[in-house]
């Protein structure tokens, strides 16, 4: 299977272990990726609070480049992902908007490649039975809070591959690399996005609650599939933590992270060691790094 | 607030709502003032007017207290409110209209969010990507608080998050091109 990958800024800066992790899974699991070559940023919420068509425009020229190739789109990142399937929607939906489009971008898009979140590509596109006969390390005894946050699975109308109030694909996914996943009501509560970084002051709030009801469900550890939810849960962690002064010290995992350590990678080869909240003392209390069939002994 | 006489109120303001309805393709009539929307809204905490209540503003004609208010920064279009509506009103289109109308009357109640929103698309002109180094020490100092963050700075760097050096795309005058014809749209002004 091979798709058109659409890093997104964030996967070549603060998210750069999950684009490590993306690829060696992808590569591992037979998905071949092909960056989208000068690829440009979605324009994510600046450009949809500045101009309605500014917002459709930014994602379209990436679109046009894949779908010269004929290749659908796979997104790592969910505010990319929401902003190219809004784009594409909107081209697909009317002659008009399609004909402004190409206007402004210089190039012919019909919206005819489809736009996939890398979530969906994986478990649905490669299928949970192939990933479980990969698994040599299985994530026995780790309990995950699977957060899917706002963007991945809303509207549904736009998003359409999961539910938007009680998702399951990250769930299903991370039960077939052996964890266990909690039941918790905060699993698409929103994060602050870049309000986070805008308005430090209030956006800690909604970080501090996803956390606390993460740890308070019993989970081990978040996994998540966007770069922005991974950076406020992980970097903002310990701002959190100061601020409601209450221990939190729960790891969080890009889905790929946990499907890359269960397929038996080194840790750090997944670029674990890049994170804020230190994981490997949880996977070492879990023992599931000493599990003897690494595919790297087994090579 | 002293009595207001709506009628009139609703014929002075008559145009830039319709305007914002336009804009936003949001029939503020449409909502029946549930309160969903505000119920499950994770930011209404910091908010001066909750969603549903900028609706009624705007029914009302009150355009003006709407696009004054802190509310239409502090919404993160998390689609929370418009995932749940059963009209669905389009809330975070209708907020995205009322920030580009309060951009453009200079009316910016919350100068911390514009400021990023700006520096951020900056940084995609120029470069064609995200400078995320850039755009921060570009937000934190027009937003004068130079040392915001500060502390998060060397892990970032020791582990190659964050970069003093833009990802430039070699066909970034393609990204200029679009932002060009987006304003003589008369778009993208703000």
């Amino acid at each position: 299977m091979k798709y058109a990958y659409y890093p997104g800024c964030s996967l070549h800066a603060t998210a750069v272990e999950y684009d490590i992790s993306a690829r060696l899974v992808a590569k591992h699991l037979g998905l071949e990726l092909w960056e989208i070559p000068e690829w440009n940023c979605c324009g994510a919420s600046a450009a949809h609070n500045t101009d309605h068509l500014l917002a459709l425009a930014l994602p379209a020229r990436n679109l046009a480049i894949a779908e010269r190739e004929g290749l659908d789109v796979a997104v790592p990142c969910a505010a990319c992902f929401n902003r190219l399937k809004a784009s594409q929607v909107a081209v697909r939906g009317s002659e008009e908007m399609r004909n402004t489009i190409k206007e402004i971008i210089g190039m012919d898009y019909q919206g005819r490649v489809e736009v996939r979140a890398f979530l969906d590509v994986v478990v649905n596109g490669v299928g949970l039975e192939k990933i479980q006969g990969l698994v040599t390390r299985p994530l026995t005894g780790l309990k995950v809070a699977a957060y899917y946050g706002c963007l991945l699975v809303r509207p549904p109308g736009l998003t359409g591959f999961d539910d938007p109030e009680d998702p399951q694909t990250m769930d299903r996914l991370v039960e077939a690399l052996g964890a266990t996943p909690v039941p918790w009501a905060f699993k698409t509560e929103c994060c602050s996005a870049s309000l986070a970084t805008s308005r430090t002051d209030i956006g800690l709030w909604p970080i501090f609650r996803i956390l606390k009801h993460a740890k308070a469900s019993g989970a081990d550890c978040i996994a998540v599939a966007c770069p922005l939810c991974f950076l406020n849960l992980d970097m903002r962690q310990g701002e959190a933590k100061r601020r409601f002064q209450e221990s939190l010290d729960i790891p969080i995992f890009y889905f790929t992270e946990l499907i890359g350590i269960a397929l038996g990678y080194p840790p750090k080869e997944l670029g674990l060691s890049k994170h804020f909240v230190n994981p490997l003392p949880l996977l070492e209390s879990k023992e599931i790094l000493r599990h003897p069939a690494t595919r790297r002994e087994t090579a | 607030m002293e009595p207001r006489e709506l009628s009139s109120i609703m014929a002075q303001n008559w145009d830039l709502l319709k305007r914002v309805e336009r804009r936003s393709g949001v029939d503020v009539k449409n909502c029946y003032q549930c309160g969903k929307c505000s119920a499950g809204c994770p930011m209404a905490f910091a908010m001066d007017y909750v969603p549903r209540q900028i609706i009624r503003l705007l029914q009302l004609g009150f355009v003006d207290e709407a696009l004054r208010s802190r509310t239409i920064w502090i919404c993160a279009h998390c689609q929370t409110c418009y995932t749940r509506c059963p009209k669905e009103v389009d809330l975070p289109r209708l907020m995205e209209a009322l920030r580009q109308e309060a951009g453009r009357a200079g009316l910016v109640t919350d100068k911390k969010v514009h400021l990023f929103d700006r520096a951020f698309l900056g940084s995609v002109e120029r470069y064609g990507r995200v400078h995320e180094m850039g755009l921060i020490v570009q937000f934190n100092l027009q937003s004068g608080q130079p040392f915001k963050d500060a502390g998060l700075a060397p892990a970032l760097f020791l582990n190659g998050k964050i970069s003093p050096f833009p990802s430039r795309i070699k066909d970034s005058a393609a990204v200029k091109a679009i932002f060009q014809r987006v304003r003589s749209r008369g778009g993208a002004e703000h």
